[in-house]
């Protein structure tokens, strides 16, 4: 049952302090290997950021002038945002086209999506060398208004802000914020349209960061369509990471921060998502050909970067991209979890390929970027603050179990007067008197 | 109606109010493009025919920034071909080629249109009218400028806790007091000329006209990667003396102008055609619930 939503009647601010000193205390076992495995790469990570702050960044990273960005930029940004790609995909499909069915991933998709946003912008304040000029672009120390890097800035910026409007229901559902809620859920529309609008060029502008290295990225990988290649990949990566951490989520999480519904409906939402997993896959590996083909690049196939491509192609593309439809002919998850995790992995090669593998792939092995411990440390740090910060509101936000009942009522008002409005004349019902007739129609529901 | 007044209202006004950042990052004419009214970008025409390699032009540029002295007397660093760094600006290289030993100095080609402008979100780097392409302080360190320099030159310094992006900076410094950047000051062999760009090209279309056979019959830096202000005359093929020759002769942003282009209109259609869905599957459910069926 909802403990927390049901009970909470915060009347004043005394109260809410009482509430949040409850909520803060940890809600499981503290000391699980788990914990103590992550905990300490946390505190390790902490350390060696500040001594990044201090000593600068070279005394951290691998500081090398062929390599620009290493895998701060190359794996935690562009893996990172690729993978929070589910959020805007699944909000387009319960939202958008209304698939009712998905309902109960939603708020994961997009709880995901906004932490991944969150620490990733994170991740760039580390490897921005001149880190406290990070406003510039946003408050207009010149606005840069021709770069694609600009553009990025602020639809990462902007889609935050989105993805914030979307998940604060759930928020306002916890703090038992009624007037809020209300506020906030009416605002859930408007932000998923502009958070697709924001994602679809967000996640091409990281492709489109590319363009411009010409000639340092192996003609396997450059192609003019890196932004689209980027785009539709990450609607495939974004699903795969949602069928991912649910099938996590749905195992670990107690049985009192999960409803048995969400649960029950699970594995078939998870053969649903193999399907669209599966239809983008062969669109890209369609495009993924159409390129090869126009760039009569073929013969570079028969290279050693070219046994790496056709590894990624074949290997992580269209592997997983028949296993999902396997998986779905067959009614089966298991091998849609496979194929995700599959997935997972191929869309991190594709994405550290663009700035490090076949970046300047022609320098031999001692002048190539290779990470150094330090980076490594921090950059599992910040994923697993990351996890921590996911477990720690789906232990206590109504995140995989169904929102208290005031807030289900509220969502049921709020259709009722929508409904009794848009038939409004055959109902007899008027918005002229002041709501009465509106009023006097769901009393009669 | 599946869509009232409200809805229409609101989904107009978020196109709209997305569109107006879009027309905002319409490239339309880049900072870029060419030199303002009454100025001519200025360059330098480097002559590798003549060019002794004695490397005076490092010592001019170190002293002219403040950077340490190269050691001059050291015949070693002709040994490999060595990249600008964040202190060495310009750094000149030896090859040997079927005409003897041959130096070519290296520094930022101040391209007429540069990639790293283009890529810069602060415009900390700028192509300045005389033709100079410069940093700032306003720079977020982000290093873009480095992905996208089709001559692979800013350096970032890794160690400091403040870095900057250095790189030859045409002595821009100098030129806004009417003198001539550090190193042409200091050729002893004339093989460094300073001029406006479009003279130099002349002189240097002259000099391979009247000496036919010693020189390669090429300026390297008038069309590569769109024209750059530095120029370059060879007597070997330029590849032969540590030049990329296949960098093509379009100008670098225009590799993201597609993209750039296709910004505003997706800012435009997409919350369009996103709100129409929405009000065709919201019609959807309605008639659903009101046929009594499941919603």
């Amino acid at each position: 049952m909802n403990r927390t939503a049901t009970t909470v009647q915060i009347s004043s601010f005394k109260d809410f302090l009482i509430f949040m000193r409850s909520e803060l205390k940890p809600k499981g076992k503290i000391l699980t290997p788990f914990n103590l495995i992550t905990g300490s790469i946390i505190l390790l990570g902490a350390l060696l950021i500040l001594y990044r702050f201090f000593a600068g960044l070279g005394s951290v990273v691998h500081s090398s002038s062929e390599y620009p960005w290493g895998i701060w930029i190359g794996f935690i940004v562009m893996v990172g945002v690729a993978f929070a790609g589910g959020a805007y995909v699944t909000a387009f499909i319960v939202y958008v086209l209304r698939g009712e069915k998905y309902h109960s991933i939603v708020r994961m998709a997009v709880l995901n999506g906004f932490l991944a946003y969150v620490f990733y912008a994170g991740a760039i304040l580390l490897d921005l060398g001149r880190w406290w000029n990070i406003a510039n672009p946003l408050i207009g120390n010149r606005f840069g208004v021709n770069s694609v890097l600009f553009l990025v800035a602020w639809h990462f910026l902007l889609y935050m802000l989105a993805q914030l409007v979307e998940i604060s229901p759930a928020f306002a559902e916890w703090l038992g914020l009624k007037k809020a809620r209300k506020f906030l859920s009416s605002l859930t529309l408007g932000a998923v349209i502009v958070g697709i609008t924001l994602s679809t060029l967000h996640q091409s502008g990281l492709g489109a960061l590319f363009l411009m290295a010409k000639w340092k990225i192996h003609p396997l990988w450059y192609t003019e369509f890196i932004p689209l290649l980027f785009f539709v990949s990450s609607i495939y990566a974004g699903l795969a990471v949602v069928i991912f951490i649910g099938t996590i989520s749905f195992r670990v999480f107690e049985k009192d921060r999960i409803d048995e519904e969400y649960k029950a409906a699970w594995d078939d939402i998870v053969i649903d998502l193999g399907k669209a997993c599966a239809v983008t896959m062969f669109v890209y590996f369609f495009l993924q050909v159409l390129v090869l083909i126009h760039g009569k690049n073929w013969p570079l196939l028969n290279t050693g970067m070219g046994y790496w491509y056709l590894a990624e192609l074949v290997g992580l593309l269209l592997l997983p991209g028949f296993l999902f439809s396997w998986g779905v002919r067959s009614g089966n998850p298991a091998p849609i979890r496979i194929a995700a995790v599959l997935t997972m992995l191929g869309v991190i090669i594709n994405r550290v390929d663009y700035s490090i593998i076949a970046y300047k792939w022609y320098l031999p092995l001692s002048e190539r970027y290779i990470p150094t411990v330090m980076e490594v440390v921090i950059t599992l740090a910040i994923v697993f603050t990351m996890v921590w910060v996911f477990r720690w509101i789906v232990n206590r936000v109504p995140i995989l179990k169904k929102p208290p009942q005031w807030a289900i009522e509220q969502e049921r008002e709020e259709e009722g007067v929508e409904r009794v409005v848009a038939y409004g004349p055959q109902l007899g019902v008027t918005m002229a008197d002041g709501g009465s007739s509106i009023k006097r129609e769901k009393k009669t529901r | 109606m599946g869509i009232d007044r409200r809805t229409f209202l609101k989904g107009l006004g978020t196109g709209a109010a997305l569109a107006a950042p879009g027309c905002f990052s319409f490239p339309g004419k880049l900072e870029a493009a060419g030199p303002a009214a009454n100025k001519e970008f200025m360059g330098v025409l480097v002559d590798t025919t003549r060019c002794v390699g004695c490397r005076t032009c490092e010592q001019a540029c170190a002293e002219a920034h403040n950077l340490p002295a190269p050691d001059l007397n050291d015949a070693t660093v002709f040994e490999k071909t060595r990249q600008t760094t964040e202190t060495q600006w310009a750094v000149v290289n030896g090859f040997k080629t079927e005409k003897g030993e041959l130096f070519a100095k290296k520094q930022c080609m101040h391209c007429n249109q540069p990639g790293c402008v283009a890529a810069c979100p602060v415009k900390a780097m700028e192509k300045r009218e005389e033709g100079p392409v410069t940093w700032d302080t306003n720079c977020i360190g982000c290093r873009y400028c480095m992905v996208s320099c089709p001559f692979d030159i800013p350096k970032f310094e890794h160690h400091s806790a403040a870095p900057k992006l250095q790189k030859c900076n045409l002595c821009w410094e100098r030129l806004s007091k009417g003198e001539k950047p550090a190193c042409v000051e200091a050729c002893p062999a004339e093989a460094l000329a300073f001029g406006p760009r479009r003279e130099l090209i002349e002189e240097a279309n002259r000099r391979i006209y009247k000496n036919s056979g010693e020189y390669f019959p090429h300026i390297y830096g008038e069309y590569e990667a769109g024209g750059t202000s530095y120029l370059y005359l060879s007597s070997v093929p330029f590849e032969k003396i540590g030049f990329r020759t296949d960098l093509g002769i379009t100008a670098y942003p225009e590799y993201t102008k597609g993209f750039l282009y296709s910004v505003p209109v997706i800012l435009l259609l997409w919350p369009a055609f996103l709100s129409g869905i929405s009000a065709i599957t919201k019609r959807k459910d309605e008639v659903r619930s009101k046929e009594g069926g499941k919603l």
